[in-house]
């Protein structure tokens, strides 16, 4: 069973393709982090799921139930990227009025307000917040009612590292309790460790759709091996082990997975001519650039 | 059927607590109280006219002043009611709720019209009271007011649905400002403009016995002022208002007067429907 469904999801506007038959599903307790660069169609889609705006073609359930419809809105909440909400309205009086409009008790504002880290604030108006406190109304306001799917567009920006963590804590314990969680972002270092799968968006198009370990295998992306030679050696290591010279002294290499030890036994074997070597994974970085440009290579 | 109700009741909540803050309500009020004692201070001279007592003549000038100040009131409160939710982003959190576009509309309305109430009702709560001070007869112009009073609030309710209409229509609190200062001046100044241009033009002919009128019902603040002036013979007299007002029969004013405010609601309603956030 899945909480969300989507299978061959398109979207044109005039021109431009803004989805391109996107395809995945988010599983109960389960966190999906959206990645790509800006304009690769992730608020869009999220408006798709959330029925603020019909697809050109595809299919999409929510809770087993058509986009915006009755159910599908009950049981999903929706953190809009950038929401900036009324300015003369108290962080209190504003999540009171979205716990009404779900038909709940309008006195579980003030918990979930100090849940999100806003208690101390929440009898100012919104119109004194940071960025990062009205990014945490939205939040609170996305916590209400037990939702069993989350959709969160952009959920940190504006967030402190120290906010992040608490972010993200609060999801794991919502997806530990069941709720199904699709947040997108535009960096990979961020979502990193606090998400169950990596879905990439590129110009509209899916380029990845796994756990990162299962990413990193499928990329194999070379290691590097930076070397430093002692002085006036670096020529002699450079020719040796066909590596190209940095500087004065740093030589560079890459390798494949499986040739890593080989490598290293190459080096080893020079040890009179070198102090230190370093061994420089693909980082995340290199990681997204590969899914996402992909198909221009 | 509380699922339905209890939405818009918590946001017209919301909305009036907006209007207090955003200090509407005190505008609104001061403005009306203001211009209702200036016109009750300048009909209690004595005028000299046989029958009419100072409440009536008060309603005459208040009809006058109620037709530009609540039109204006009403699509000041209204025109950032979509647009400023656009922007803010917070209308697509909205309708992600469990909430129907009519619903949200139907909460802002009731917000806005409970704040025009406020206003007028106190604007010519003031007009009736300086009247009856001065003037122990100005009871008799006591129904005038009333229905004054009422058909203010329906005029207003038309220009707050036109108003969420614009607003809707320019996606831009901006645009959505300068498009209602245009429906102002198109309804109660630039239309009026227009049609005495074509009644001198037509020189007494067809135009004016037949299509002018018509003309007249059409527009929502002319048939505020006639229904008002034609229900009451003495207003009329006092604002020496002859000829249209007298053709019109006062249920068809009325007609017009209860129709616009159903009419621009359901206009309101399409408009943000058409609107993808
Ligand atoms: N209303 C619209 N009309 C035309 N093009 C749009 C509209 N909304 C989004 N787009 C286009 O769709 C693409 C995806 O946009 P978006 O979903 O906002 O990207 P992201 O959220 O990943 O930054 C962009 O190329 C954008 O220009
Ligand atoms: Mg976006």
């Amino acid at each position: 069973m899945t909480r969300l469904t989507l299978s061959q999801v398109t979207k044109r506007y005039d021109g431009v393709t803004a989805l391109d038959a996107v395809g995945f599903t988010v599983a109960p307790g389960e966190r999906v982090a959206l990645l790509g660069h800006n304009g690769a169609g992730k608020s869009t889609l999220m408006k798709i799921i959330l029925g603020l705006i019909p697809a050109t073609s595809g299919q999409i359930k929510v809770l087993d139930a058509a986009p915006g419809s009755q159910a599908a809105r009950e049981g999903t909440a929706y953190l809009p990227e950038n929401v900036a909400f009324h300015p003369a309205l108290t962080g209190l009086e504003q999540i009171r009025l979205y716990l009404r409009l779900r038909g709940c008790d309008p006195a579980q504002a003030m918990g979930l307000l100090e849940r999100v880290g806003l208690g101390h604030a929440a009898r100012r108006r919104i119109g004194t917040y940071s960025k990062g406190m009205r990014q945490r109304v939205g939040l609170a306001q996305a916590l209400i009612g037990q939702p069993r799917l989350l959709i969160l567009d952009e959920p940190t920006s504006g967030l402190d590292p120290v906010s992040r963590r608490e972010f993200y804590a609060i999801l794991d314990g919502l997806a530990a309790e069941g709720a199904a969680i699709l947040l997108s972002s535009h960096a990979l270092t961020e979502v990193e460790a606090r998400t169950d799968r990596i879905v990439i968006l590129s110009q509209g198009r899916l380029m990845a759709n796994d756990t990162l370990h299962a990413l990193r295998r499928q990329a194999a992306l070379p290691i590097r091996l930076q070397i430093s030679a002692h002085p006036g050696a670096a020529d002699q290591v450079a020719a040796q082990l066909a590596g190209g010279r940095r500087n004065g002294v740093m030589v560079d290499l890459t390798c494949s997975h499986h040739e890593k030890l080989t490598r290293l036994g190459h080096i080893a074997a020079l040890k009179g001519l070198i102090e230190d070597v370093e061994i420089i994974p693909p980082s995340l970085e290199d990681l997204y650039s590969h899914f996402s440009r992909r198909d221009d290579q | 059927m509380t699922a339905l109700i209890r939405p818009v009741f918590a946001l017209g909540a919301t909305e009036f607590r907006v209007a207090l803050r955003n200090r509407w309500v005190t505008i609104t009020v001061a403005l009306m109280a203001l211009f209702a004692l200036v016109l009750s201070a300048a009909g209690s001279a004595p005028t000299g006219e046989v029958g009419v007592d100072a409440l009536s003549v008060t309603v005459a000038s208040l009809t006058s002043l109620g037709v530009y100040l609540v039109p204006l009131m009403a699509l000041l409160m209204s025109f950032d009611a979509v647009a400023g939710e656009v922007e803010r982003g917070t209308l697509s959190l909205t309708l992600t709720y469990p909430v129907s576009r009519s619903g949200i509309l139907m909460g802002k309305f009731a917000a806005h019209l409970t704040v025009l109430t406020i206003a007028v009702g106190a604007g010519y709560g003031l007009a009736a009271i300086a009247a009856l001070a001065t003037d122990p007869e100005a009871l008799t112009g006591l129904p005038a007011l009333v229905r004054l009073f009422w058909s203010s609030i329906l005029l207003g309710a038309v220009f707050l649905a036109l108003g969420y209409t614009l607003s809707a229509i320019a996606r831009r609190p901006g645009a959505a400002a300068g498009l209602a200062i245009g429906v102002w001046l198109a309804f109660v100044v630039l239309y009026d403009l227009g049609l005495l241009a074509a009644v001198v033009a037509d020189g007494g002919g067809v135009f004016t016995t037949h299509a002018l009128p018509w003309l007249l019902l059409a527009n929502p603040a002319d048939a505020f002022r006639l229904y008002n002036l034609a229900a009451s013979e003495a207003t009329a007299a006092a604002s020496g208002l002859g000829g249209a007002a007298q053709t019109i029969p006062a249920a068809h004013a009325l007609i017009s007067v209860l129709l616009w405010p159903v009419g621009a609601f359901g206009l309101a309603v399409a408009a943000l429907r058409r609107v993808t956030p």
